[in-house]
């Protein structure tokens, strides 16, 4: 099959690859790039484990094809935190809330809360679950996810003021 | 009553240490495993319910540039032993492909190797299958007619197992009763559905003479089936237990899938991969969960006293017997549920049709029984005119009554059902609740207030398997934990098994602290290989609270044993002169006089001069434990203790109903919750929470529904709705701890609260709703178009 060159920076490193046009993003992360945080429920658009962010915005990776990505610019799950391992704070507070049991969901889950978080610092419940409604997860009943948003949020604030 | 234990770590909010490497995208999932030469497997699915199969033409798809092999089932059963059968049916032969007969749609009738996933899907396409279409039968009733179409011709018939229990009087009982009452209460086929689908990847290694698995596993016993399977020894198996589960909830069983790819890599010598994709892990993965009708009979009392209960269940078991079977039988735990139920009968049948076939599913059988129960219950409260927490107080056993011998023979350790009730109805203010639900009715819409108390059997043994399967004496379902300290001090715990989100190590390590008095953060917990790891029976049946926690504590305690010898023999004292704290032990009174912690190991370690005459250098410590009350087959009457410990738990759901399109939206959502001491307050509530959206998912939502030619209608997450952040309150949870005596530190399980009782009050509160229109509903799940349908009727 024929090859095509793809060049994308993700987590601020840029990568380039040829690569068979119909590798899905997804598969190009995980396979090529062995950025594995990334993970795969369903490869049909609907439990977003898949998510990634792309020029800012949250976009379900097993529905781009690598080749769609050429030039863009992506941040994945190992990208959220500080170089220096430090957690940020959306991470932080899943850990500390345990908002996951199996943690399959939950880069996903990272991604969809950290986008809200910088759209949004201070959401109410109802934009929480607005915000993760398309990321399904099987462990939690989402409940300890919503929480964890609440307090990366005060934190954030905490340190802003 | 003893005073409550004082506990330093357990009970304690502390963090979940695994959840640290989910959140930085370092989790390590089967399919994150990657080996040099690897090969990819895709499946070749029959599209028929049920053919022959003729012939298979492998030649086009071999001639695929990439495509090294395609197994077909012939092959693979003339070099295998058939799976385990959790029944005694040597007729009916279960294999990971299908071999001369496909028995459903989507059964994997020939596996595809390739380079790479994509070139294995192309090749599975070329793959000409002569198949030849023969009868089939997908209704259970309609299975069970002598004109039925069977679904394994050697077995004779579609029934795989069909008996009867009578415990205590039960025609006396009912010819006594002032009341009786029928219904019929159905429970369909949906499952607990991970978001991560089943992965495997096995690797043969010729020079070691060992196959190395790494799978997304939860499953009793995997090495040693998958041993038998592949007529090889035990000792030639070694699966990573150290591979992070991406969610089961008792469903992740995968042998099929691991017996394909370890028979595919002994044979072409590379590592050899499979991972189903959403249509191969729904339609042919074999994992979906019960599909019974209840018929249920009941006699009670002007009071609503129940007196004796008779259930029929019949399973609709899908194409092979498996353990699926056996999900009848651990109801026989809490077959009268959390009530003083003198007698009951128990007639279990497991019927095949053409379908997937299903696994164990969270609760093991025991959410569909609870549901039927509950509806009975509501049932006699509305006949009688009588409120549904009022028919509950009356029939619930008393706090006082523990143990509690229930008919079949179990006995309940604990519990404060009426306590856990009332505080429940205080905190969710259900007068209130009632108001709230009449003022929605005022506005025209119909609102309904749920409750149901049901019971979580936990601490998993397997007393089901020689209740229905007289040749198995299965009676021990024991755990294991291996502590060794190191030189340094070090402690390291070590279980065998793999875990899927249950915090495991948090276990371990919680557990060992609390009796060894060390710092937790201290403490490493891991999932030993299998070859070298002590028994254990993975965490099924809401089990490891109790049992591994059980086992590290009991290899904690040794440990300190030691500690304490060394000590003793040391300061020339007897033991009981001296006190044991934080690993440090010094003489009662004289807290100069100590040795430290280190200074202990190091004398285990390397002054052996210094160590108690013909003790063990080192410092290590193993216990396997058995279920507590286990130990014992069924008597000769049919009773049996099951499971030792029983928690306890009561829903409030409020809800309504948009009465034009049978939507259902929850408002409110309350549960009292007793799982006696709780070691993590964020593991519990987690597995709560996540178990409420379970049972959510499957009163309302989930359906593996089959249409009239035996095609899976529900293959995507398009048409299987798992429940979103949308769907499912926030929850208000109340705890109440009324500790198991037969526990280490009072725990008794909680892997599948939430599940056992939300879909039974889910199924109250849209009863609720509907009484004012005189109708009823008694089938899950209670999709919109099956409420808009009754509205409408
Ligand atoms: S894997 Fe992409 S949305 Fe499910
Ligand atoms: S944590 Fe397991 S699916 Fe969300």
């Amino acid at each position: 099959m024929s090859k095509n060159s793809v060049h994308i920076t993700v987590n601020g490193t840029a990568y380039k690859r040829e690569i068979e046009p119909r590798l899905t993003l997804v598969d190009f992360l995980r396979d090529e790039l062995d950025l594995t945080g990334t993970h795969v429920g369903c490869e049909h658009g609907v439990c977003g484990a898949c998510s990634v962010i792309m020029d800012g915005r949250p976009v379900r990776s097993c529905l781009i094809y690598a080749v769609m990505a050429d030039g863009h610019d992506f941040v994945t799950v190992e990208g959220l935190g500080s170089k220096d391992g430090s957690l940020s704070p959306i991470q932080d507070a899943f850990w500390e809330n345990h908002a996951m049991q199996c943690g399959y969901c939950t880069p996903g889950m990272l991604i969809a809360c950290h986008h809200l978080l910088e759209e949004n610092p201070d959401p109410t419940e109802e934009e929480i679950r607005e915000a993760i409604g398309g990321n399904l997860c099987r462990c939690t009943g989402y409940q300890q996810i919503v929480e964890a948003v609440k307090i990366a949020a005060q934190k954030i604030h905490g340190v802003n003021l | 009553m003893s005073a409550p234990q004082q506990f330093k770590y357990i009970t304690k909010k502390r963090r979940v240490r695994e959840d640290r490497r989910f959140v930085t995208g370092k989790g390590r999932f089967a399919a994150d495993f990657k080996f040099p030469g690897m090969l990819h497997i895709a499946m070749v699915a029959s599209p028929f319910a049920c053919a022959k199969i003729n012939s298979i033409d492998s030649s086009p798809a071999l001639e695929l540039p990439g495509v090294h092999y395609v197994l077909t089932g012939v092959e693979l059963a003339a070099n295998i032993n058939p799976l385990l059968s959790g029944l005694d049916l040597p007729d009916v032969k279960r294999l990971p492909l299908a071999n001369g007969r496909a028995r459903y749609a989507g059964e994997w009738v020939a596996a595809v190797v390739a380079d790479t996933r994509h070139i294995a899907e192309d090749a599975a396409e070329l793959v000409a299958i002569d198949y030849e279409m023969l009868d089939f039968v997908i209704d259970p009733e309609e299975a069970l007619q002598d004109t039925a179409p069977v679904v394994h011709p050697e077995n004779g018939s579609n029934i795989f197992f069909d008996k009867t229990w009578t415990w205590g009087d039960v025609e006396g009982d009912f010819a006594k009763a002032e009341h009786t009452l029928a219904l019929q209460a159905k429970w369909s086929r949906s499952s607990t559905v991970p978001i991560e689908t089943f992965a495997v990847t096995a690797s043969w290694d010729e020079g070691r003479e060992m196959l190395d698995i790494w799978a997304s596993i939860q499953m009793p016993k995997y090495p040693e089936q998958i041993a038998r399977a592949l007529q090889i020894p035990v000792t030639s198996v070694n699966v990573h237990f150290d591979v992070d589960v991406g969610g089961s909830y008792g469903l992740k069983r995968g042998i099929r899938q691991t017996v394909i790819v370890a028979y595919l890599t002994k044979k072409l010598q590379r590592p050899v991969r499979f991972i189903e994709d959403r249509l191969e892990n729904m339609a042919g993965g074999e994992m979906h969960g019960p599909d019974r009708v209840f018929d249920m009979e009941v006699a009670y009392d002007e009071q609503g006293i129940m007196e004796s209960l008779k259930i029929t269940a019949t399973d609709d078991c899908g194409c092979y017997p498996g353990r699926a079977p056996l999900q009848l039988g651990k109801p026989v735990s809490a077959i009268v549920g959390p009530y003083r139920i003198k007698s009951a009968r128990y007639h279990a049948r497991s019927v095949s049709t053409n379908k997937t076939s299903q696994e164990a599913v969270r609760g093991f059988g025991q959410a569909p029984t609870n549901f039927a129960i509950e509806t009975v219950v509501d049932r006699i409260a509305s006949t009688l005119n009588i409120s549904r927490e009022e028919v509950r107080r009356r029939n619930l056993i008393r706090s006082e009554e523990f143990p509690w011998r229930i008919p079949s023979g179990s006995e309940y350790d604990s519990g404060d059902y009426h306590a856990v009730l009332d505080k429940l109805m205080r905190a969710a203010d259900w007068d209130k609740l009632i108001e709230k639900r009449n003022s929605f009715r005022n506005d025209g819409k119909l609102a309904g207030l749920g409750l149901s108390t049901c019971l979580e059997p936990s601490g998993g043994n397997s007393s089901f398997e020689p209740l229905f399967n007289p040749k198995n004496d299965t009676t021990t379902w024991m755990e294991s934990c291996l502590i060794k300290v190191d030189m340094l001090g070090g402690i390291c715990a070590m279980m065998g098994t793999s875990s899927s989100g249950q915090g495991h190590e948090t276990l371990l390590a919680v557990s060992i602290a609390e009796v060894l008095e060390r710092d937790p953060d201290s403490i490493r917990a891991i999932h030993s290989e299998s070859v070298g790891a002590l028994p254990s029976n993975s965490p099924v049946g809401s089990r490891m609270a109790i049992m591994l926690g059980g086992a590290a504590a009991g290899a904690a305690k040794k440990i300190k044993n030691q500690v304490i010898a060394i000590a003793a023999h040391n300061f020339q004292l007897p033991e009981d002169r001296l006190v044991y704290e934080g690993g440090d032990v010094y003489v009662k009174g004289d807290t100069e006089r100590c040795l430290r912690w280190e200074q202990l190991v190091d004398i285990a370690h390397r002054q052996y001069h210094n160590m108690p005459i013909g003790s063990e250098p080192g410092l290590q410590a193993q216990h396997t434990w058995e279920v507590p009350t286990g130990g014992a087959m069924p008597k000769e009457d049919g009773t049996v203790q099951m499971y030792p410990c029983y928690a306890f738990e009561a829903h409030i759901p409020l809800i309504t109903i948009d009465p034009g399109t049978g939507q259902v939206q929850i408002h409110d959502y309350y549960i009292g919750h007793d799982c006696g001491t709780v070691i993590n307050p964020d593991i519990v509530r987690g597995m709560t929470f996540g178990g409420i959206a379970h049972g959510i998912g499957a009163a309302l939502y989930e359906k593996f529904q089959y249409d009239e030619s035996g095609q899976l209608q529900a293959g995507t997450f398009m048409d299987y709705l798992l429940p979103s952040a949308h769907e499912i309150p926030a929850v208000e949870m109340i705890k109440h701890h009324t500790p198991s005596p037969l526990t280490e530190f009072g725990q008794k399980g909680s892997g599948e609260s939430g599940y056992l009782g939300a879909p039974a009050a889910i199924a109250s509160a849209v009863n609720d709703a509907l009484a004012p229109l005189g109708k009823s509903i008694a089938t899950l799940p209670m999709r919109v178009r099956d409420l808009e349908e009754l509205l409408n009727s």
